[in-house]
């Protein structure tokens, strides 16, 4: 199965900046289905950007953020031609993770 | 023979239940006790905290404190969002020694969305997309050295896209 995650990572020399958007339904738990049942809770729980063996950024989620999230931030290094590795895990345990070339 | 047989299953049996109803106490004891030992610890995914439905109250338990606000945040949001399902919002800070960065709806059934950790290195600068369920403050709070700055925007919502 292709992965859930789209990263793109662009380094100017000094920082690199980091775009990510994943698949997901993020279901809040507090919105209900065309019949009146109340969907469950489906939503990521924590998403987590590696650079070099250490967590440059680390995202802890609700329900709140939007159905297919999109999240943007950069930090201070990164190589281009160097590997970002992304994960997540849901309120279900369900996990993806996948690496980006920074470039 | 049979029967010894039977009475050495039976036995062997109880044995099985009683060392399975200890290990089952053990783990419970063990489940119970650690919540409280893995609160205090920044790195757990703060459950507690975004199940609060007021905005003081998750922002009490995520950081045991108070923000002030402060016009060193910077915060992003739209001043009406046709679509309450997907409002951009964006924070960036002149803080120094960022290690966090939240947002929270006060007027969502759960205010808090979205908690950040910032490593050093790290720039302290966030955009993403929230969901509103209607026209309600958006609250951005900045824990920098230990102390916390927020900023808050309210954003209108209307339902349909219709601009009424």
């Amino acid at each position: 199965m292709a992965s859930t995650i789209r990263v793109r990572a662009t380094s100017n020399g000094d920082t690199t900046e980091v775009q990510a958007l994943i698949q997901h339904p993020m279901d809040s738990g507090f919105v209900k289905d065309a019949r009146g049942q109340i969907i469950p809770p489906h939503f990521i729980q924590e998403l987590t950007f590696e650079y070099d063996g250490k967590a440059v950024f680390v995202a802890d989620w609700g329900g709140g953020i939007s159905k297919d999230p999109y999240v943007k931030f950069a930090f201070k290094g990164g190589k281009k031609g160097d590997d970002l590795k992304v994960s997540w895990v849901d309120n279900k345990g369900a996990t993806d993770t996948t690496t980006a070339k920074i470039q | 023979m049979s029967i010894t047989d039977n009475e050495f299953s039976a036995t062997r049996r109880l044995v099985l239940k009683g060392a399975g109803t200890v290990a089952l106490a053990g783990l419970g004891v063990i489940s119970f006790d650690l919540p409280a030992a893995f609160a205090a610890a920044n790195d757990k995914y703060p459950e507690e905290a975004f199940k609060q439905k007021s905005e003081a109250d998750a922002v009490k338990l995520l950081y045991g404190r108070t923000a002030e606000l402060s016009d060193k945040v910077k915060m992003d949001a739209p001043e009406i969002a046709e679509n309450g399902a997907v409002v951009p919002v964006s924070v960036s800070t002149t803080l120094t020694d960022v290690t966090s960065i939240a947002f929270l709806v006060s007027e969502n059934p759960n205010a808090l969305i979205a908690s950040y950790k910032i490593p050093a290195g790290t720039i302290p600068s966030v955009a993403n997309r929230i969901k509103m369920a209607k026209t309600s403050n958006v609250i951005v709070i900045v824990e920098a050295a230990g102390k916390l700055y927020s900023a808050t925007k309210e954003v209108k919502v209307t339902v349909g896209g219709c601009g009424g």
